[in-house]
Protein backbone atom coordinates (compact mmCIF):
# COMPACT_ATOMS: atom_id res chain seq x y z
CA UNK A 1 0.00 0.00 0.00
CA UNK A 2 2.75 2.27 0.99
CA UNK A 3 4.89 1.30 -2.53
CA UNK A 4 1.94 1.91 -4.11
CA UNK A 5 0.64 5.35 -2.64
CA UNK A 6 4.61 6.44 -3.50
CA UNK A 7 4.43 5.56 -6.82
CA UNK A 8 1.24 7.47 -7.21
CA UNK A 9 2.94 10.62 -5.74
CA UNK A 10 5.77 10.36 -7.96
CA UNK A 11 3.71 9.66 -11.12
CA UNK A 12 1.37 12.65 -10.26
CA UNK A 13 5.08 14.81 -9.72
CA UNK A 14 6.32 14.02 -12.81
CA UNK A 15 3.33 14.48 -15.11
CA UNK A 16 3.00 17.98 -13.13
CA UNK A 17 7.23 18.52 -14.22
CA UNK A 18 6.39 17.35 -17.48
CA UNK A 19 3.13 19.67 -18.53
CA UNK A 20 3.98 22.93 -15.90
CA UNK A 21 6.41 24.57 -19.06
CA UNK A 22 3.49 24.23 -21.22
CA UNK A 23 1.67 26.71 -19.14
CA UNK A 24 4.05 29.00 -19.06
CA UNK A 25 5.16 30.95 -21.93
CA UNK A 26 7.44 33.58 -20.83
CA UNK A 27 11.47 32.81 -21.50
CA UNK A 28 11.86 34.20 -18.00
CA UNK A 29 9.67 31.52 -16.46
CA UNK A 30 10.83 28.82 -18.26
CA UNK A 31 14.75 29.77 -17.59
CA UNK A 32 13.44 29.99 -13.61
CA UNK A 33 11.65 26.23 -14.05
CA UNK A 34 14.96 24.73 -15.82
CA UNK A 35 17.59 26.39 -13.30
CA UNK A 36 14.92 24.95 -10.69
CA UNK A 37 15.83 21.23 -11.81
CA UNK A 38 19.41 21.63 -12.84
CA UNK A 39 19.87 23.00 -8.97
CA UNK A 40 17.78 19.84 -7.91
CA UNK A 41 20.01 17.12 -10.41
CA UNK A 42 23.25 19.05 -9.09
CA UNK A 43 22.01 18.73 -5.34
CA UNK A 44 20.51 14.78 -5.79
CA UNK A 45 24.93 14.17 -7.02
CA UNK A 46 25.74 15.63 -4.06
CA UNK A 47 23.28 14.36 -1.58
CA UNK A 48 24.34 10.31 -2.68
CA UNK A 49 27.82 11.06 -1.27
CA UNK A 50 26.66 13.57 1.70
CA UNK A 51 23.05 13.03 2.29
CA UNK A 52 23.09 8.77 1.79
CA UNK A 53 27.20 8.03 2.46
CA UNK A 54 27.50 10.55 5.17
CA UNK A 55 30.67 12.08 3.16
CA UNK A 56 30.37 15.45 3.24
CA UNK A 57 32.14 17.22 0.00
CA UNK A 58 32.32 21.09 0.09
CA UNK A 59 34.04 20.90 -3.03
CA UNK A 60 31.63 19.68 -4.98
CA UNK A 61 32.44 22.24 -8.44
CA UNK A 62 35.18 20.16 -8.63
CA UNK A 63 33.04 17.78 -10.20
CA UNK A 64 30.49 19.96 -12.23
CA UNK A 65 33.60 22.25 -13.85
CA UNK A 66 35.31 19.38 -14.73
CA UNK A 67 32.20 17.59 -16.81
CA UNK A 68 32.19 21.19 -17.86
CA UNK A 69 35.52 21.69 -19.57
CA UNK A 70 36.07 18.27 -20.78
CA UNK A 71 32.51 19.22 -22.55
CA UNK A 72 33.50 22.40 -24.06
CA UNK A 73 36.98 21.94 -24.86
CA UNK A 74 36.51 18.32 -26.76
CA UNK A 75 34.02 20.47 -28.50
CA UNK A 76 35.89 23.52 -28.83
CA UNK A 77 39.67 22.43 -29.72
CA UNK A 78 39.60 18.72 -31.10
CA UNK A 79 35.86 19.27 -32.52
CA UNK A 80 33.85 16.50 -30.95
CA UNK A 81 30.65 15.79 -31.07
CA UNK A 82 28.38 17.69 -27.71
CA UNK A 83 26.53 14.13 -27.93
CA UNK A 84 30.00 12.37 -28.15
CA UNK A 85 32.12 15.06 -26.01
CA UNK A 86 29.44 14.38 -23.28
CA UNK A 87 30.53 10.25 -22.41
CA UNK A 88 34.32 11.93 -21.88
CA UNK A 89 33.03 14.75 -19.72
CA UNK A 90 31.07 12.43 -17.22
CA UNK A 91 33.79 9.61 -17.81
CA UNK A 92 36.44 12.28 -16.76
CA UNK A 93 34.86 13.74 -13.83
CA UNK A 94 34.04 10.50 -12.72
CA UNK A 95 37.80 9.86 -12.95
CA UNK A 96 38.73 12.67 -10.77
CA UNK A 97 36.25 11.37 -8.53
CA UNK A 98 38.30 8.08 -7.88
CA UNK A 99 41.65 9.86 -7.75
CA UNK A 100 40.57 12.53 -5.11
CA UNK A 101 38.36 9.18 -3.10
CA UNK A 102 41.50 7.48 -3.27
CA UNK A 103 43.59 9.60 -1.39
CA UNK A 104 40.82 10.88 1.09
CA UNK A 105 39.31 7.28 1.81
CA UNK A 106 42.40 5.20 1.40
CA UNK A 107 43.94 7.63 4.57
CA UNK A 108 40.22 7.56 6.37
CA UNK A 109 39.67 11.11 6.29
CA UNK A 110 36.19 11.88 7.74
CA UNK A 111 34.16 14.70 8.76
CA UNK A 112 35.54 17.72 8.56
CA UNK A 113 38.87 16.65 7.42
CA UNK A 114 37.22 15.24 3.88
CA UNK A 115 35.44 18.12 3.09
CA UNK A 116 38.45 20.76 3.33
CA UNK A 117 40.16 18.02 1.34
CA UNK A 118 37.25 18.53 -1.91
CA UNK A 119 37.86 22.30 -0.73
CA UNK A 120 41.24 22.19 -1.51
CA UNK A 121 40.42 19.76 -5.02
CA UNK A 122 38.31 22.15 -6.56
CA UNK A 123 40.73 25.60 -5.75
CA UNK A 124 43.42 23.64 -7.02
CA UNK A 125 41.63 23.12 -10.18
CA UNK A 126 40.33 27.20 -10.12
CA UNK A 127 44.08 28.31 -10.26
CA UNK A 128 44.89 25.42 -13.07
CA UNK A 129 41.97 26.11 -15.36
CA UNK A 130 43.15 30.29 -14.74
CA UNK A 131 46.76 29.14 -15.33
CA UNK A 132 46.55 26.42 -17.93
CA UNK A 133 45.56 28.91 -21.00
CA UNK A 134 46.99 26.92 -23.97
CA UNK A 135 43.75 24.56 -22.72
CA UNK A 136 41.56 26.55 -21.15
CA UNK A 137 41.75 29.95 -22.43
CA UNK A 138 42.47 31.25 -18.62
CA UNK A 139 40.45 33.53 -17.32
CA UNK A 140 38.48 34.98 -20.34
CA UNK A 141 36.93 31.12 -20.60
CA UNK A 142 35.99 28.98 -23.45
CA UNK A 143 33.00 30.10 -25.62
CA UNK A 144 30.63 27.44 -27.85
CA UNK A 145 29.92 28.48 -31.35
CA UNK A 146 26.59 29.08 -31.32
CA UNK A 147 24.67 27.24 -34.17
CA UNK A 148 21.80 29.05 -35.92
CA UNK A 149 21.20 26.53 -38.49
CA UNK A 150 17.78 24.99 -37.37
CA UNK A 151 18.75 21.50 -39.27
CA UNK A 152 21.84 21.46 -36.78
CA UNK A 153 20.01 22.17 -33.90
CA UNK A 154 20.06 18.29 -32.33
CA UNK A 155 23.06 17.24 -34.05
CA UNK A 156 24.96 20.79 -32.36
CA UNK A 157 22.57 20.04 -28.90
CA UNK A 158 21.98 23.91 -29.02
CA UNK A 159 17.95 24.54 -29.14
CA UNK A 160 18.58 28.37 -29.23
CA UNK A 161 17.34 28.31 -33.30
CA UNK A 162 15.90 24.93 -33.45
CA UNK A 163 12.35 26.09 -34.61
CA UNK A 164 8.88 26.45 -32.45
CA UNK A 165 8.92 24.07 -29.82
CA UNK A 166 12.20 22.68 -29.42
CA UNK A 167 13.89 26.59 -29.18
CA UNK A 168 11.33 27.41 -25.81
CA UNK A 169 11.53 23.80 -24.25
CA UNK A 170 14.24 22.04 -25.81
CA UNK A 171 16.38 22.97 -22.48
CA UNK A 172 13.58 22.33 -20.35
CA UNK A 173 12.80 18.86 -21.63
CA UNK A 174 16.65 18.22 -21.25
CA UNK A 175 17.36 19.17 -18.48
CA UNK A 176 13.89 17.29 -16.70
CA UNK A 177 15.29 13.97 -18.76
CA UNK A 178 18.30 14.10 -16.56
CA UNK A 179 16.70 14.79 -13.60
CA UNK A 180 14.71 11.53 -14.49
CA UNK A 181 17.83 9.87 -14.66
CA UNK A 182 19.35 11.04 -11.61
CA UNK A 183 16.23 10.55 -9.41
CA UNK A 184 16.01 7.05 -10.84
CA UNK A 185 19.38 5.94 -9.93
CA UNK A 186 19.09 7.45 -6.24
CA UNK A 187 15.50 5.44 -6.25
CA UNK A 188 17.66 2.52 -6.78
CA UNK A 189 20.26 3.15 -4.55
CA UNK A 190 17.83 3.49 -1.77
CA UNK A 191 16.77 -0.39 -2.96
CA UNK A 192 19.89 -1.78 -3.19
CA UNK A 193 22.46 -3.57 -1.25
CA UNK A 194 25.10 -0.75 -2.44
CA UNK A 195 22.62 1.80 -0.66
CA UNK A 196 21.82 -0.47 2.35
CA UNK A 197 25.99 -0.40 2.82
CA UNK A 198 26.28 2.89 2.17
CA UNK A 199 23.87 4.34 4.69
CA UNK A 200 25.85 1.76 7.38
CA UNK A 201 28.65 3.39 6.60
CA UNK A 202 27.54 7.07 7.04
CA UNK A 203 25.80 5.79 10.61
CA UNK A 204 29.02 3.65 11.96
CA UNK A 205 31.65 3.17 9.77
CA UNK A 206 33.13 0.75 12.36
CA UNK A 207 30.01 -1.59 12.76
CA UNK A 208 29.58 -1.64 9.21
CA UNK A 209 33.32 -2.81 8.96
CA UNK A 210 32.40 -5.52 11.62
CA UNK A 211 29.18 -6.58 9.48
CA UNK A 212 31.50 -7.71 6.24
CA UNK A 213 31.27 -4.25 4.40
CA UNK A 214 34.40 -2.86 2.53
CA UNK A 215 33.97 0.16 3.77
CA UNK A 216 36.41 1.63 1.60
CA UNK A 217 34.92 0.45 -1.88
CA UNK A 218 31.36 1.46 -0.82
CA UNK A 219 32.79 5.31 -0.02
CA UNK A 220 34.37 4.68 -3.48
CA UNK A 221 31.60 3.79 -5.21
CA UNK A 222 29.59 6.89 -3.64
CA UNK A 223 31.89 9.50 -4.94
CA UNK A 224 32.16 7.88 -8.36
CA UNK A 225 28.03 7.67 -9.11
CA UNK A 226 28.25 11.67 -7.06
CA UNK A 227 30.51 12.52 -9.61
CA UNK A 228 28.57 11.40 -12.44
CA UNK A 229 25.64 13.37 -12.07
CA UNK A 230 27.14 15.93 -10.86
CA UNK A 231 29.22 16.00 -14.24
CA UNK A 232 25.74 15.90 -16.69
CA UNK A 233 25.23 19.03 -14.77
CA UNK A 234 27.88 20.52 -16.22
CA UNK A 235 27.40 19.13 -19.87
CA UNK A 236 24.36 20.61 -19.36
CA UNK A 237 25.80 23.98 -18.35
CA UNK A 238 27.76 24.70 -21.24
CA UNK A 239 24.81 23.50 -23.99
CA UNK A 240 22.63 25.53 -22.74
CA UNK A 241 25.11 28.91 -22.01
CA UNK A 242 27.73 28.03 -24.45
CA UNK A 243 30.15 29.21 -22.03
CA UNK A 244 32.17 28.35 -19.26
CA UNK A 245 35.01 30.17 -17.57
CA UNK A 246 37.22 29.17 -13.88
CA UNK A 247 35.28 30.93 -11.67
CA UNK A 248 32.10 29.71 -12.66
CA UNK A 249 33.10 26.02 -13.50
CA UNK A 250 35.48 25.63 -10.10
CA UNK A 251 33.97 28.60 -8.29
CA UNK A 252 32.45 27.74 -4.34
CA UNK A 253 29.10 28.96 -5.72
CA UNK A 254 28.59 25.82 -7.07
CA UNK A 255 29.53 24.19 -4.09
CA UNK A 256 27.35 25.80 -2.63
CA UNK A 257 24.11 25.19 -4.32
CA UNK A 258 25.09 21.62 -4.44
CA UNK A 259 24.67 21.17 -0.95
CA UNK A 260 22.08 23.56 0.01
CA UNK A 261 18.55 22.13 -2.12
CA UNK A 262 19.66 18.96 0.00
CA UNK A 263 20.25 20.32 2.97
CA UNK A 264 17.10 22.15 2.88
CA UNK A 265 14.83 19.53 1.10
CA UNK A 266 15.78 16.54 3.41
CA UNK A 267 19.13 14.81 3.68
CA UNK A 268 19.62 11.23 2.20
CA UNK A 269 15.94 11.39 0.87
CA UNK A 270 15.31 11.16 -2.76
CA UNK A 271 12.77 13.81 -2.87
CA UNK A 272 14.29 15.64 -0.60
CA UNK A 273 17.03 17.84 -3.31
CA UNK A 274 13.70 18.37 -6.01
CA UNK A 275 12.01 20.32 -2.66
CA UNK A 276 15.08 21.73 -1.50
CA UNK A 277 15.81 23.81 -4.78
CA UNK A 278 12.39 24.60 -5.68
CA UNK A 279 11.83 26.04 -1.93
CA UNK A 280 15.06 28.10 -2.71
CA UNK A 281 14.26 29.35 -6.09
CA UNK A 282 10.61 29.86 -5.30
CA UNK A 283 11.71 32.19 -2.00
CA UNK A 284 14.66 33.19 -4.04
CA UNK A 285 12.17 34.89 -6.73
CA UNK A 286 10.01 35.90 -4.46
CA UNK A 287 12.47 37.97 -2.46
CA UNK A 288 13.64 39.51 -5.28
CA UNK A 289 10.45 40.75 -6.71
CA UNK A 290 9.10 42.41 -3.01
CA UNK A 291 11.79 43.10 -1.06
CA UNK A 292 14.36 43.74 -3.36
CA UNK A 293 11.82 45.78 -5.28
CA UNK A 294 11.51 47.72 -2.21
CA UNK A 295 15.22 48.64 -1.71
CA UNK A 296 15.46 49.76 -5.21
CA UNK A 297 16.76 46.41 -6.88
CA UNK A 298 19.59 46.11 -4.89
CA UNK A 299 20.80 41.91 -5.70
CA UNK A 300 22.10 40.24 -2.48
CA UNK A 301 19.07 40.79 -0.93
CA UNK A 302 17.88 36.80 -1.53
CA UNK A 303 21.14 35.65 -0.89
CA UNK A 304 20.92 37.16 2.76
CA UNK A 305 17.25 35.23 3.46
CA UNK A 306 19.31 32.34 1.92
CA UNK A 307 21.68 32.27 5.10
CA UNK A 308 18.72 32.86 7.79
CA UNK A 309 16.57 30.09 6.44
CA UNK A 310 19.86 27.72 6.17
CA UNK A 311 20.47 28.34 9.81
CA UNK A 312 16.61 28.21 10.98
CA UNK A 313 16.24 24.64 8.86
CA UNK A 314 19.48 23.43 10.34
CA UNK A 315 18.75 24.51 13.80
CA UNK A 316 14.64 24.02 13.92
CA UNK A 317 14.40 21.29 11.03
CA UNK A 318 17.34 19.15 10.57
CA UNK A 319 15.35 16.43 9.01
CA UNK A 320 14.38 19.00 6.23
CA UNK A 321 11.15 19.93 4.46
CA UNK A 322 10.69 15.74 3.68
CA UNK A 323 10.87 15.34 7.53
CA UNK A 324 8.42 18.70 8.01
CA UNK A 325 6.13 16.81 5.39
CA UNK A 326 6.06 13.32 7.02
CA UNK A 327 5.84 14.73 10.69
CA UNK A 328 2.63 16.74 9.02
CA UNK A 329 1.54 13.93 7.03
CA UNK A 330 1.64 11.76 10.56
CA UNK A 331 -0.37 13.91 12.23
CA UNK A 332 -3.51 14.14 9.85
CA UNK A 333 -3.55 10.27 8.89
CA UNK A 334 -3.31 9.94 12.99
CA UNK A 335 0.09 8.46 13.84
CA UNK A 336 0.83 5.85 11.28
CA UNK A 337 4.24 7.09 9.17
CA UNK A 338 3.42 8.23 5.90
CA UNK B 1 38.57 -23.72 14.53
CA UNK B 2 40.12 -20.82 15.71
CA UNK B 3 43.82 -20.48 16.39
CA UNK B 4 46.06 -17.93 18.39
CA UNK B 5 49.47 -18.16 18.74
CA UNK B 6 51.63 -15.67 20.38
CA UNK B 7 49.64 -12.67 19.80
CA UNK B 8 50.99 -9.16 20.94
CA UNK B 9 49.87 -5.41 20.83
CA UNK B 10 51.39 -2.68 23.07
CA UNK B 11 50.44 0.83 22.38
CA UNK B 12 53.41 2.82 23.22
CA UNK B 13 54.72 1.77 26.29
CA UNK B 14 51.73 -0.38 27.66
CA UNK B 15 51.66 -3.89 26.87
CA UNK B 16 48.06 -4.50 26.33
CA UNK B 17 48.12 -8.10 25.14
CA UNK B 18 51.46 -10.20 26.16
CA UNK B 19 51.97 -13.28 24.06
CA UNK B 20 48.31 -14.85 23.70
CA UNK B 21 48.07 -18.54 22.87
CA UNK B 22 44.33 -19.86 22.49
CA UNK B 23 41.88 -22.25 20.78
CA UNK B 24 38.62 -22.82 20.37
CA UNK B 25 36.72 -25.65 18.71
CA UNK B 26 33.82 -26.11 16.62
CA UNK B 27 30.19 -26.35 18.31
CA UNK B 28 31.99 -25.10 21.68
CA UNK B 29 31.06 -21.67 23.64
CA UNK B 30 34.39 -20.66 25.18
CA UNK B 31 34.48 -17.57 27.29
CA UNK B 32 37.46 -15.33 27.98
CA UNK B 33 36.94 -13.36 31.45
CA UNK B 34 39.65 -10.75 33.43
CA UNK B 35 39.55 -7.92 35.29
CA UNK B 36 38.95 -4.55 33.65
CA UNK B 37 41.65 -3.50 31.60
CA UNK B 38 43.17 -6.87 31.25
CA UNK B 39 43.30 -6.46 27.19
CA UNK B 40 40.25 -8.68 26.49
CA UNK B 41 38.50 -6.05 24.17
CA UNK B 42 41.80 -5.57 22.66
CA UNK B 43 42.52 -9.26 21.97
CA UNK B 44 39.34 -9.64 20.32
CA UNK B 45 39.90 -6.34 18.31
CA UNK B 46 43.29 -8.53 17.08
CA UNK B 47 41.41 -11.09 16.13
CA UNK B 48 38.97 -9.52 14.04
CA UNK B 49 41.28 -7.95 12.34
CA UNK B 50 40.08 -3.85 14.02
CA UNK B 51 44.41 -3.46 15.33
CA UNK B 52 47.06 -5.33 13.63
CA UNK B 53 48.70 -7.00 15.93
CA UNK B 54 52.96 -6.51 16.88
CA UNK B 55 53.88 -10.21 17.00
CA UNK B 56 51.96 -13.81 16.92
CA UNK B 57 49.68 -14.95 14.40
CA UNK B 58 45.63 -15.77 13.92
CA UNK B 59 44.17 -18.99 12.33
CA UNK B 60 40.71 -19.08 11.52
CA UNK B 61 39.82 -22.44 9.80
CA UNK B 62 42.71 -23.28 9.10
CA UNK B 63 43.76 -20.08 7.13
CA UNK B 64 46.09 -16.79 7.95
CA UNK B 65 44.13 -14.33 8.82
CA UNK B 66 46.58 -12.29 10.74
CA UNK B 67 46.25 -8.36 9.69
CA UNK B 68 43.49 -8.73 7.25
CA UNK B 69 40.64 -6.20 6.84
CA UNK B 70 37.48 -6.54 9.22
CA UNK B 71 35.03 -6.90 6.40
CA UNK B 72 37.33 -9.71 5.01
CA UNK B 73 37.37 -11.44 7.90
CA UNK B 74 33.96 -10.99 8.59
CA UNK B 75 33.14 -12.41 5.06
CA UNK B 76 35.31 -15.58 6.02
CA UNK B 77 33.01 -16.37 8.72
CA UNK B 78 34.04 -14.65 11.72
CA UNK B 79 32.32 -11.88 13.06
CA UNK B 80 32.43 -9.38 16.47
CA UNK B 81 30.01 -7.62 18.52
CA UNK B 82 31.10 -4.38 20.16
CA UNK B 83 31.37 -3.89 24.06
CA UNK B 84 29.65 -0.15 23.80
CA UNK B 85 26.88 -1.25 21.46
CA UNK B 86 26.71 0.62 17.71
CA UNK B 87 23.50 0.53 16.11
CA UNK B 88 22.86 2.38 13.05
CA UNK B 89 20.97 4.71 15.09
CA UNK B 90 18.81 6.48 11.90
CA UNK B 91 17.54 2.91 10.74
CA UNK B 92 14.95 0.42 12.03
CA UNK B 93 15.49 -2.28 13.84
CA UNK B 94 14.78 -5.05 10.14
CA UNK B 95 17.04 -2.40 8.57
CA UNK B 96 19.86 -3.12 10.73
CA UNK B 97 19.95 -6.53 10.75
CA UNK B 98 19.37 -6.49 7.29
CA UNK B 99 22.77 -4.51 6.65
CA UNK B 100 24.44 -7.67 8.23
CA UNK B 101 22.34 -10.24 5.72
CA UNK B 102 23.53 -8.11 2.65
CA UNK B 103 27.17 -9.66 3.68
CA UNK B 104 25.95 -13.10 2.01
CA UNK B 105 22.41 -11.44 0.32
CA UNK B 106 22.59 -9.14 -2.78
CA UNK B 107 18.77 -9.11 -2.96
CA UNK B 108 17.21 -6.29 -0.69
CA UNK B 109 13.85 -8.26 -0.42
CA UNK B 110 15.39 -11.31 0.68
CA UNK B 111 17.82 -9.18 3.39
CA UNK B 112 14.72 -7.60 4.76
CA UNK B 113 13.43 -11.14 5.31
CA UNK B 114 16.44 -12.80 6.51
CA UNK B 115 16.30 -9.96 8.92
CA UNK B 116 13.18 -10.56 9.93
CA UNK B 117 14.34 -14.19 10.66
CA UNK B 118 16.84 -13.35 12.38
CA UNK B 119 15.21 -11.65 14.90
CA UNK B 120 13.01 -14.07 15.45
CA UNK B 121 15.85 -16.11 16.72
CA UNK B 122 16.72 -13.71 19.33
CA UNK B 123 13.31 -12.21 19.96
CA UNK B 124 13.43 -9.22 18.46
CA UNK B 125 10.38 -10.03 16.18
CA UNK B 126 7.92 -7.50 18.12
CA UNK B 127 10.48 -4.75 17.51
CA UNK B 128 11.17 -4.56 13.92
CA UNK B 129 10.21 -1.53 12.77
CA UNK B 130 11.35 0.72 15.93
CA UNK B 131 14.34 2.61 15.11
CA UNK B 132 17.49 1.32 16.43
CA UNK B 133 17.75 4.54 18.42
CA UNK B 134 14.86 4.09 20.42
CA UNK B 135 15.81 1.10 22.00
CA UNK B 136 16.30 0.47 25.32
CA UNK B 137 19.64 -1.32 26.33
CA UNK B 138 18.44 -4.38 26.91
CA UNK B 139 17.41 -4.12 22.92
CA UNK B 140 20.50 -2.71 21.32
CA UNK B 141 22.35 -5.49 23.03
CA UNK B 142 20.01 -8.40 21.08
CA UNK B 143 20.19 -6.07 18.09
CA UNK B 144 24.29 -6.53 17.94
CA UNK B 145 24.12 -10.10 18.92
CA UNK B 146 20.92 -10.28 15.73
CA UNK B 147 22.99 -8.09 13.28
CA UNK B 148 26.04 -10.44 13.92
CA UNK B 149 24.17 -13.03 13.16
CA UNK B 150 22.78 -11.96 9.63
CA UNK B 151 26.10 -12.44 8.53
CA UNK B 152 25.72 -16.37 8.81
CA UNK B 153 28.59 -16.23 10.97
CA UNK B 154 30.65 -19.77 11.91
CA UNK B 155 32.31 -18.28 14.53
CA UNK B 156 31.11 -15.29 16.67
CA UNK B 157 32.89 -13.55 19.64
CA UNK B 158 30.72 -11.85 21.67
CA UNK B 159 32.14 -8.69 24.06
CA UNK B 160 30.02 -8.51 26.73
CA UNK B 161 26.39 -9.01 25.58
CA UNK B 162 25.12 -9.07 28.98
CA UNK B 163 26.77 -5.95 30.59
CA UNK B 164 24.41 -3.73 31.99
CA UNK B 165 21.03 -6.02 31.79
CA UNK B 166 19.14 -7.32 35.07
CA UNK B 167 19.05 -10.85 36.32
CA UNK B 168 15.85 -11.54 33.92
CA UNK B 169 17.26 -10.33 30.72
CA UNK B 170 20.08 -12.70 31.02
CA UNK B 171 18.37 -15.60 32.21
CA UNK B 172 16.85 -14.48 28.72
CA UNK B 173 19.87 -14.29 26.94
CA UNK B 174 21.62 -16.82 27.95
CA UNK B 175 19.07 -18.82 26.28
CA UNK B 176 19.44 -17.32 23.15
CA UNK B 177 23.17 -17.67 22.88
CA UNK B 178 22.72 -21.38 23.68
CA UNK B 179 20.08 -21.08 20.77
CA UNK B 180 22.78 -19.78 18.65
CA UNK B 181 25.33 -22.57 19.68
CA UNK B 182 22.84 -25.25 18.66
CA UNK B 183 21.79 -23.52 15.15
CA UNK B 184 26.28 -24.62 14.67
CA UNK B 185 27.30 -20.98 15.39
CA UNK B 186 30.38 -21.33 17.40
CA UNK B 187 30.83 -18.65 20.37
CA UNK B 188 33.72 -16.87 22.29
CA UNK B 189 32.25 -14.34 24.40
CA UNK B 190 33.73 -12.01 27.28
CA UNK B 191 31.66 -12.09 30.16
CA UNK B 192 31.82 -10.17 33.37
CA UNK B 193 28.12 -11.98 34.50
CA UNK B 194 29.88 -14.68 35.90
CA UNK B 195 26.39 -16.21 36.31
CA UNK B 196 26.39 -16.66 32.62
CA UNK B 197 29.58 -17.80 32.28
CA UNK B 198 29.67 -20.59 34.39
CA UNK B 199 26.21 -21.60 33.14
CA UNK B 200 27.49 -21.27 29.37
CA UNK B 201 30.95 -22.24 28.56
CA UNK B 202 32.50 -25.08 27.97
CA UNK B 203 35.81 -23.51 28.31
CA UNK B 204 37.21 -20.53 29.90
CA UNK B 205 40.53 -18.49 29.25
CA UNK B 206 41.48 -15.95 32.25
CA UNK B 207 43.35 -12.52 30.83
CA UNK B 208 45.06 -10.66 33.59
CA UNK B 209 47.31 -7.15 32.78
CA UNK B 210 47.26 -9.11 28.64
CA UNK B 211 48.96 -12.22 29.99
CA UNK B 212 46.89 -15.41 29.79
CA UNK B 213 47.43 -17.03 33.45
CA UNK B 214 44.82 -19.92 33.50
CA UNK B 215 42.73 -21.34 31.07
CA UNK B 216 40.43 -24.64 31.73
CA UNK B 217 37.14 -25.65 32.45
CA UNK B 218 34.84 -22.89 34.31
CA UNK B 219 34.76 -24.49 37.81
CA UNK B 220 38.37 -25.16 37.65
CA UNK B 221 39.40 -21.49 36.37
CA UNK B 222 37.51 -19.64 39.50
CA UNK B 223 38.68 -21.63 42.16
CA UNK B 224 42.55 -21.52 40.98
CA UNK B 225 44.23 -19.19 43.53
CA UNK B 226 45.74 -16.96 40.48
CA UNK B 227 42.47 -16.18 39.22
CA UNK B 228 41.43 -15.32 42.61
CA UNK B 229 44.26 -12.75 43.55
CA UNK B 230 43.87 -11.28 39.78
CA UNK B 231 40.29 -10.22 40.45
CA UNK B 232 40.58 -9.39 44.18
CA UNK B 233 44.44 -8.90 45.14
CA UNK B 234 47.42 -9.98 46.41
CA UNK B 235 46.38 -12.24 49.51
CA UNK B 236 42.98 -13.05 48.63
CA UNK B 237 43.50 -16.51 47.83
CA UNK B 238 44.50 -17.14 51.08
CA UNK B 239 41.89 -15.65 52.85
CA UNK B 240 38.92 -17.62 50.64
CA UNK B 241 40.80 -20.38 51.70
CA UNK B 242 40.64 -19.50 54.85
CA UNK B 243 36.68 -18.85 54.71
CA UNK B 244 36.23 -21.96 53.43
CA UNK B 245 34.42 -20.68 50.62
CA UNK B 246 35.90 -21.51 47.13
CA UNK B 247 32.99 -19.58 45.53
CA UNK B 248 34.77 -16.54 44.25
Amino acid sequence: MKEFSHLVGWALLLIALAVVPLFVHSARWIDFLEMTLFVAVLGQGWNILAGYGGQYSFGHALFFGTGAYIQAILQVKLGFSPWVAMWFAVSGSVLVAASVGYLSFRYGLRGSYFALITLAFAEAFLVLSRSLKSITEGGNGIQVALNQDPEQAIATFQFNFAGPFLSEYGFYYTIFIILIVAFAITAWVERSRFGAQLVAVRENEDAAKALGINAFRVKMGAICLSAGITATCGVYYVQKFLFIEPGIAYGPAKSVEALFAPIIGGLGTLLGPLLGSIFIHGVGELTKATIGQALGGRPGVDLILFGTILILVLAFVPRGLVGLLQSGWARLTGGRDA
Amino acid sequence: MLDVTGLSKSFGGLKAVTDAHLSVSEGQIVSLIGPNGAGKTTLFALISGFLKPDEGRTNFLQTDVTGRQPHEICQLGLVRTFQVVQPFANLDVRENIAVGAHTRIANRKLALARAADVARLVGMEGTLDQPAGDLTIAGRKRLELARALATEPKLLLLDEVMAGLNATEIAELVQVVRRVRDSGVTIFLIEHVMQAVMSLSDYTYVLNQGVMIADGAPKDVTSSPEVIEAYLGHGAAERVAKMGGANA
